[in-house]
């Protein structure tokens, strides 16, 4: 109750961001802090996803990225702040309260993992149903029905079948359905990780570097998928990322990290000028500056 | 309060042996995270070990002086049962580095049944008695029809138990080997990279640890006077519930954990029943792992995701 | 012994230096001889006997020290040997194959064998009373295959709960007890029949697989397996201690024998033979008990291959390879667990009450730790996961010793007193740990997909 009443405080005074947050947000980070013993891992961070869009969570090795996701996603609670979820009818899941697997049952946001969490031994298929868990189980009446084999849980079967083969055909992996998640090469299981998380309908993705020990073409094949999931679905994105081209291609809005410590928020061309974001991010080497700032140039000149 | 005297005297030698045990548990499983099920029968093993030398030397060679025959009795099951040691982290455990999860725990369990059942068959199922090596009690205070005694075997539990554990102590804390067991516990990767031969160091860990069983079997053996090849189990429970309560991993903890499993055997025994003394310390085990996993020294454990 | 460490070794070598490699070999075999010769003393070597009095006498024993020292350096020097001729490239593909179970062929007999091998099971009392030439001659074939029949279905229970959940469960045994111990005290106390309280048994073995699973199914593996064996172990000692509500150590006698469906195997006047027009033979009762347990054990893997086709299922294996990411899928591990928990322990119930009513008596002795062992060995061994894997390993490590027993000449080998069920846990243990080495996955470690793409849309 406390906790709620203080959302509605911190609610107004957010820090505006440059040109001010989304207005239709998906996610909101609320003075979210998480220590662990001594530790600052992040530090008192605010910040809006909007719906719709693909915002992308980038800063140095060490800056807190992958301890706000494991924040977001219920694998660790929140020493302090709040984490709204506000799906499209209204109505909001505080992230944090709910119990690691309700985070994506009920709240609907899923992820996929740094180092990929497949499972290795069974099927590509197989991997989709898995994550289509929540249906199937209700349709087979917790395994009483299914067990009897009754028509209604094998329709259901066959429409998750279907959702799985349509994924396999977007990722290009239908030839591979029936082998081991775990033997296909590495750029192959990133793809069928997003395409996992996706299959649980989720309102919020959240792709843990999913760029990352990628080469440039597959890296290229990724920004097409996490278009089309933007632009398709009911599904915004939320990224680490440490590839520039990337984060600068397909980013509707960028929140920059140092030391847990939010230091910028805005869309790719204000966080290319940004200066204190070029110094953190990049340390305060002015040759190194300029050769960077050179490259996310580029990459702007390419988008 | 007499009583209650007596009990503590027989809980912290019960303790001591539960402690010696589960220093194997804790090292083993601090430096390479796997619970090596096959401990408490090691312990057995070498109780046996302890039995033959001592039946030899005093059947055979027909030494008389009771300090000696302990000694070597002592000296022989700490190296023989390091042999054991040595030889079943070598077949058992070495090649599975890098196999799924529970293969390690599955391949103990195996080495737990081959043990057990290897000193059945070369030394059949019946219980082994051996003659008390010393009889003698002191008595440390008598009131009336109230005596508080403690055995010469209760001394010489405790005094051993505590001369052998300062020298682990300064074994682990003081030498290059114990620096080298550190480091490969907190980073075994780091550690090969710094130039520690880490198979070496895990290979002295369940030879050190096997050594100490030794003593704890030792002192089993002089305590009860009666080993048979199925008393590696339930004192291998205790000692790894010892292990658990005292927080896994942590030297100490093993040690204060064993003197408090015996004295809660001991107690548990005296004043409810003895009956469901063994009850009792599987009781203190679910609870602990359920409740407080870390122990009372242990560091909680961080989950990686 | 440790042949998965000398593995790269031999590989590195190749065959290029086979001849210069060969003095290398002995020595490796004569050094493990000389560690076999170690381990020996005194614990092979020197016997302790009882005496006349209270004293242990001795006796040595360095012929078979000699045997064993002998044995290890032969067969450590073939298996070298043999690792040399097999050329590295022959030893890579091994390799792959080892990592990614049988080979097809292998695989396909091993697909035929399921079929083989219910036939056999229907077949088995016919077989044996036409091979022994009568009812009575075949009871030791038939007494023998319910034996086996009550291993493969606690086997394949406790399959759910290890194969696919991935849940190491060490006091399996407890929930059979809870079955036997419910059959029995609700047909002596209750007058319950046997049909009644069968269901009963289950679902009493399963509430306690619920009770436990509820607070340590979110313990770490290793935790996880010592708590059940804990339990396993205060279940037995309430058993032993509480003589009032069970009996003790004595355990419960004369529990009623299973009916024909309500019709007694009995030699008078509504019995099951004159009911059905025949002679009256103890052996209906026996025979009717093994196609009880076949029924069971048949229940069990129907169950279990339907499961795993279910969501349920799919998320008990999908726990196995990683409950991080079925956390992140919204998979409610903790519940999911205990679903294959109590499943695991229903069967289990089922099979104690079957235990109770063939027995006729129920002691805490037969539900002690080893029995967890033996069963957990039969899954290991069978392949966690392979339903016929299992069935084989049960076939092989219950039938095989009995079998031998009666092998007359292997008395005259090793002496009239040699008896293969000493050495059978010894072989247990050895085959776990030798199992692990070799092929974690299993004798049978195909893994058949629940559902494949090209078949998905029947």
């Amino acid at each position: 109750m406390k906790a709620a009443g203080r959302l509605a405080v911190t609610h107004r005074d957010l820090p505006p961001a440059a040109d001010g947050p989304p207005d239709d947000p998906v996610l909101i980070v609320d003075h979210l802090t998480m220590r662990f013993g001594g530790l600052v891992a992040v530090n008192d961070l605010s910040f809006k996803v909007g719906r719709g869009d693909i915002t992308a969570l980038i800063g140095p090795n060490g800056a807190g990225k992958t301890t706000v996701f494991n924040c977001i996603t219920g694998f660790y609670k929140p020493t302090e702040g709040m984490i709204r979820l506000c799906p499209e009818g209204g109505g909001a899941y505080l992230l944090e309260r709910l119990p690691g697997h309700d985070v994506n049952r009920l709240a609907r946001v899923a992820r996929t993992f740094q180092n990929i969490r497949l499972f290795p031994r069974m099927t590509v298929l197989e991997n989709l149903m898995v994550a289509q868990h929540k249906p199937l189980m209700q349709a087979s009446g917790f395994s009483l029905a299914g067990i009897l084999g009754l028509p209604g849980y094998r329709r259901a079967e066959a429409e998750a079948v279907e959702k799985a083969r349509a994924w396999l055909q977007r990722i290009d992996l239908i030839g591979r359905a029936d082998d081991p998640a775990g033997d296909l090469p590495y750029g192959d299981q990133r793809r069928l990780e997003i395409a996992r998380a996706m299959c649980t309908d989720p309102v919020l993705l959240c792709l843990d570097e999913p760029a990352a020990g990628l080469n440039p073409r597959e890296s290229a094949d990724l920004n097409t998928l996490l278009r089309m999931i933007r632009d398709e679905h009911a599904t915004s994105v939320l990224l680490i990322e440490h590839d520039m081209s990337v984060v600068m291609q397909i980013s509707d809005r960028i929140v920059v990290l140092d030391y847990g410590l939010k230091i910028a928020d805005g869309t790719p061309e204000q966080i290319r000028t940004d200066t204190r974001v070029i110094a953190a991010y990049l340390g305060v080497d002015d040759e190194e500056v300029e050769a960077v700032e050179a490259e996310v140039g580029l990459a702007g000149a390419q988008a | 309060m007499e009583f209650f005297a007596q009990q503590f005297i027989n809980g912290l030698t019960l303790g001591s042996i539960y402690g010696l045990i589960a220093i194997g548990y804790t090292m083993v499983f601090g430096i390479i995270g796997m619970v090596n099920f096959a401990h408490g029968d090691v312990f057995m093993l070498s109780a046996f070990i302890a039995l033959i030398v001592f039946l030899a030397l005093t059947t055979w060679i027909g030494l008389t002086s009771v300090p000696l025959v302990f000694v070597i009795v002592l000296v022989c099951a700490m190296a023989l049962t390091s042999l054991w040691g040595w030889a079943v982290e070598r077949a058992a455990y070495r090649p599975l580095r890098g196999s799924f999860r529970l293969a390690p725990l599955i391949s103990a369990i195996g080495v737990s049944i081959f043990l057990s059942n290897f000193v059945q068959v070369v030394q059949g199922a019946r219980n082994k008695p051996v003659p008390p090596l010393v009889r003698d009690v002191f008595v440390l205070y008598s009131h009336e029809n109230y005596v508080v005694t403690l055995s010469y075997k209760q001394a010489l539990i405790m005094i051993t138990t505590a001369v052998l554990l300062a020298g682990f102590w300064y074994l682990v804390q003081k030498t290059p080997f114990g620096r080298a067991q550190r480091a490969c516990e907190q980073d075994r990767r780091m550690a090969a990279l710094l130039g520690i031969n880490v198979d070496r160091t895990i290979s002295l860990t369940f030879v050190l640890g096997a050594a100490l069983a030794a003593v704890a079997g030792t002192l089993y053996l002089l305590y009860y006077g009666v080993v048979s090849f199925s008393d590696g189990f339930v004192p291998g429970v205790k000692a790894f519930t010892a292990a658990v309560l005292g927080g896994i991993g942590s030297l100490p903890g093993a040690v204060i954990g064993g003197l408090i499993i015996g004295l809660i055997e001991t107690f548990w025994s005296a004043y409810f029943s003895i009956e469901y003394k063994d009850v009792a310390a599987f009781l203190i085990l679910i609870i602990v792992l359920i409740f407080k996993p870390s122990g009372i020294l242990g560091r909680p454990e961080v989950e990686k995701v | 012994m440790a042949q998965g460490s000398t593995l790269p070794a031999a590989a590195a070598s190749g065959t290029r230096r086979e001849a210069s490699a060969l003095p290398e070999i002995v020595k490796d075999a004569a050094l493990f001889a000389l560690v076999t010769f170690g381990l020996s003393i005194p614990i092979v070597a020197i016997r302790t006997d009882l005496g006349q009095g209270t004293g242990l006498y001795l006796t040595t024993r360095w012929g078979l020290v000699a045997a064993l020292c002998g044995a290890v350096f032969v067969l450590r020097l073939i298996q070298r040997l043999v690792m040399l001729r097999v050329g590295q490239s022959r030893l890579a593909a091994q390799e792959k194959q080892a990592a990614s179970g049988l080979a097809a062929p292998v695989g396909r007999l091993a697909a035929s064998l399921g079929p083989l091998t219910l036939g056999l099971a229907l077949g088995l009392p016919f077989i044996a009373v036409i091979g022994g030439g009568g009812l009575s001659e075949g009871r030791y074939w038939i007494d023998l295959g319910i034996l086996i029949l009550t291993y493969v279905m606690l086997g394949w229970g406790l399959n759910i709960v290890v194969g696919l959940a991935g849940l190491l469960d060490l006091g399996y045994v407890a929930f059979y007890a809870v079955g036997a111990y419910t059959y029995a005290l609700c047909s002596t106390v209750f007058g319950l029949s046997f049909w009644v309280c069968l269901p009963v048994a289950g679902l009493f073995a399963a509430a306690f697989g619920v009770l436990l699973g509820f607070p340590v199914l979110r313990l770490r593996g290793d935790y996880l397996a010592i708590v059940t064996l804990a339990f396993g172990e205060i279940i037995r000692l309430v058993l032993i201690n509480w003589v009032d509500f069970s009996g003790g150590a004595a355990g419960i006698s004369s529990i009623p024998r299973a009916s024909f469906f309500g019709i007694p195997f009995t030699a008078g006047e509504g019995g099951f033979a004159s009911t059905f027009g025949l002679d009256f033979n103890p052996m209906h009762r026996v025979v009717f008990l093994y196609y009880l347990i076949l029924a069971l054990a048949l229940i069990t893997n129907l169950v279990t291959l339907r499961m795993r086709r279910l969501p349920l299922g799919r998320a008990w294996e999908a726990l196995r390879e990683d409950e991080i990411a079925c956390t992140s899928l919204g998979i409610d591990t903790t519940m999911t667990k205990l679903t294959a928990f109590a499943l695991g322990a229903m069967f289990a119930g089922f099979a104690g009450s079957f235990f109770a009513v063939r027995q006729g008596f129920v002691s805490p002795e037969s539900f002690n730790f080893l029995e967890s062992a033996i069963i957990l060995a039969i899954v290991v061994l069978g392949g966690m996961g392979s339903q016929i894997g299992v069935a084989i390993a049960a076939i092989v490590m219950v039938g095989a010793p009995e079998l031998l027993r009666n092998l007359g000449f292997l008395r005259a080998v090793f002496g009239e007193g040699f008896d293969p069920n000493e050495y059978r846990l010894l072989l247990f243990g050895l085959a776990m740990v030798a199992m692990m080495v070799w092929r974690p996955r299993g004798l049978i470690s195909d893994r058949e997909p629940s559902i494949r793409l090209g078949k998905a849309a029947r």
